[in-house]
């Protein structure tokens, strides 16, 4: 059902573009210096606020999101004219020098619906450039907000929150790797086979990738291996920064996907610098004990300095939680 | 703010490639934007300049410009108030090489105070950071808190009442920590997995432990050593252990006063300790048990030099504190050694040791006993230790 939407949404694009001179030089606003000051000079949008986006703008979803108070995520991969992605196993895909990721962030359903931000990561000549946007009133237009800003919203669960948009530094905070900006989402892993078939049909990818589509899709979780679901879900929301060469490498917590050993991902790993955040518990994960876990204390507090993740959500995210928990409880101890 | 010279400007000023700006901001309603913005807009060699007064601040600061100093109107006039801070999990973050911090407070950061990690060669000079309610385990843990960074220098700070170290330095090379004040936080000065650090002149006072060195298992830098605890007042430091259970430092015994443990090289000498009653130095290996076979738990080539030594520990917060008391007449030696790895200590210095035989295997086989130790065989060697002196040149002004 969300696929179909996808891709309907994507022939619309096309069919969008077809009608729209391209007046914007989208190319230019990404690859120029400088900080568009808003969304509308990259033309990512056929219409801004119903989300059309523009030819070359390819909507997608990942199979695990990432948490963001519950925010809609519309996520969009531009490619110039000519250029393909390169596939990288399950990693990342390689998107080349010219090509933007967009991500806007919604609250609220169908005639309610709200545009509160959009993020953009440039891929430009010296490095990817992240800028978060921020939309106006009247939902025709997005403003650079390099400061970030705080927005009022209130959360498909029915909690009136102070939303944070991240600062230009902030976006660094998740994105940062080895010193470098770097995308986290669009991982062949995380993507269904569906979309990546397509766009290489398209010629938007060279080659499907290996050992894509292996995270299992959000709604699905609860028939899908729990293991997976879990890890799934700590790989997509706290691996960008608990890795090596990341924000908390120094915490020695690695949670990608990929890491196999026990000791990295927190069992029976003591805490280096949680401070309170460690809530009287002894090690991140105590096998067959959510309630003794560092990990799932941080994840169910609200309270800066405890919270985790430390960025992008002012709420818990009881679903995430909910499995985390769960796998932790079926560990054997 | 102030305004860029312009570009026509900049063009006929050739000489000059990079032009150094001055960043003005003031309290008030959009100090948060208006500080952020500067320091993301902020380029190389850039100043950003504090106003006296209170910044009532809601959102956790980060600067990632190479080469610019932030510098307030003292450590009492600029003070950046984050007791209201939503989010974040410190009051600024720093993650770019060369920066200069100076002159400004911090008060009731919801996380760390200010932490600056993978920033080589950072000064910390004349910052304060105060939880003002005192001693209480909410608190953050790390007032001044750089991490993996090569070239740190902490010089005339204080930090007062973070629930874990008070000064941390982790997973660093060439520090220097001195002319700085902690006081009633759980550690007063913790040096953590870091080489070549020099920690001197400073006071440590009313902590849970005085000053604290050591390497622990299983993080990314391991491997700590070469550091040198010198000129230090360490003096009642009795403050019961506020760090919320779970961290390392909860484990620090209320009266400590220099603790080495797990680490390589270290010299301990011309400080003045008092009132420490637990122990005012303390010498042992990692007391956990580990699973990484890069860790060296043991304290290896310790040297106690020549200290002050005003008592030794007349109320240990020890299991049979009160037989090891009545064995040792009323109070037990200032040096306290687990027994493992190996301790030199100059002639004349009282101790006593737990003589245990194996590391991570509790307190059961100890037989406590005077300390038998060698005298230091020969000069410490110094080579190396400290922050890089070109970073003096920045505390000027």
């Amino acid at each position: 059902m969300i696929r179909k939407a996808i891709f309907g949404a994507a022939l619309l694009s096309a069919v969008a573009a077809m009608a729209t001179a391209p007046r914007i030089d989208t190319d230019a606003a990404i690859m120029d210096p400088g900080m568009p000051r808003t969304l509308s000079a990259y033309g990512f949008f056929a219409d801004p606020a119903a989300q059309i986006p523009n030819a070359r703008v390819t909507p997608y979803r990942l199979n695990t999101p990432l948490y963001s108070d519950g925010a809609e995520k519309l996520r969009f991969v531009y490619l110039p004219d000519g250029t393909t992605m390169a596939a990288d196993g399950e990693g990342l895909l390689d998107i080349p020098v010219g090509g933007a990721l967009i991500k806007t962030f919604a609250f609220g359903e169908g005639e309610d619906r709200r545009l509160v931000e959009t993020r953009v990561l440039l891929h430009r000549a010296d490095g990817w450039l992240a800028l978060p946007y921020l939309w106006n009133e009247e939902q025709t237009d997005a403003q650079l907000a390099i400061a970030g800003a705080r927005v009022p919203v209130v959360t498909p669960g029915g909690e009136a929150i102070s939303y944070r948009v991240p600062n230009k530094n902030q976006c660094k905070e998740c994105h940062g790797l080895d010193g470098a900006v770097v995308p986290i989402g669009p991982k062949a892993r995380n993507l269904s086979h569906e979309w990546l078939a397509a766009m290489v049909e398209a010629g938007h990818i060279d080659e499907m990738p290996r050992d894509a589509d292996q995270l299992p899709v959000w709604e699905h979780r609860d028939s899908a291996n729990l293991t997976a679901a879990a890890r799934g879900y700590l790989d997509v929301n706290c691996a960008h920064c608990h890795r090596p060469g990341a924000t908390a490498s120094n915490s020695g917590l690695d949670l990608r996907w990929e890491q196999q050993s026990p000791d990295a991902v927190g069992i029976g790993k003591r805490p280096v610098a949680a401070g309170r955040g460690a809530g009287g518990h002894l090690f991140d994960i105590v096998p067959g004990a959510p309630d003794s876990s560092i990990l799932t204390y941080r994840m169910g507090s609200p309270e800066p300095g405890v919270a985790m993740p430390e960025l992008g959500k002012a709420t818990v995210d009881e679903a995430g939680l909910d499995i985390v928990r769960r796998w932790i409880e079926e560990m054997a101890p | 703010m102030t305004i860029r010279p312009t570009l026509a400007a900049a063009l006929l000023a050739t000489a000059a490639p990079a032009i150094a700006a001055t960043h003005d901001i003031a309290p008030g309603e959009n100090a948060q934007e208006a500080l952020q913005e500067a320091l993301i807009l902020t380029e190389p060699g850039d100043e950003i300049v504090l106003a006296a007064g209170r910044y009532e601040l809601t959102d956790g600061l980060s600067l990632d410009v190479d080469g610019v100093t932030l510098r307030g109107a003292g450590m009492e006039g600029t003070v950046l108030d984050f007791t209201t801070q939503a989010g974040s999990g410190e009051g600024l973050l720093v993650t770019s090489d060369n920066v200069t911090l100076r002159d400004f407070a911090l008060e009731n950061p919801k996380g760390d105070g200010i932490k600056s990690k993978g920033a080589d060669n950072i000064v910390y000079h004349r910052i304060r950071v105060t939880w003002t309610r005192g001693p209480h385990p909410e608190n953050g843990a790390y007032g001044i808190y750089p991490v993996e960074s090569d070239g740190v220098l902490v010089d005339g700070a204080k930090v007062t009442g973070a629930s874990d170290a008070g000064i941390y330095v982790g997973q660093s090379n060439h520090i220097t920590v001195r002319n700085s004040i902690a006081e009633a936080n759980v550690a007063g000065i913790e040096i953590e997995n870091s080489r070549n650090a020099l920690v001197e002149h400073n006071v440590a006072t009313r902590n849970t432990g005085g000053i604290l060195v050591f390497d622990l298992p299983a993080l990314p830098v391991m491997g700590g050593g070469n550091v040198i605890v010198a000129n230090n007042l360490v003096v009642a430091n009795d403050t019961p252990n506020f760090a919320p259970p779970g961290n390392i430092v909860a484990g620090v015994r209320r009266g400590t006063g220099i603790l080495v443990m797990a680490n390589d090289k270290v010299l301990i000498e011309n400080n003045i300790l008092a009132q420490n009653p637990t122990a005012p130095v303390m010498v042992i290996a990692y007391t956990q048990g580990f699973d990484d076979e890069r860790y060296n738990p043991l304290p290896r080539d310790v040297v106690v030099g020549d200290n002050l030594y005003d008592g030794g520990g007349y109320d240990p917060q020890l299991d049979g504190a009160e037989m090891l008391l009545a064995a040792f007449g009323g109070e037990l030696p200032p040096v306290l050694w687990d027994g493992l790895g190996s301790l030199s200590a100059v002639e004349g210095t009282s101790g006593w040791s737990l003589n245990l035989t194996e590391q991570g295997k509790g307190l059961d086989a100890a037989q406590p006993g005077p300390l038998a130790v060698s005298a230091p065989a020969g000069e410490f060697d110094r080579s190396g230790i400290g922050a890089p002196s070109a970073l003096d040149e920045r505390l000027g002004g």
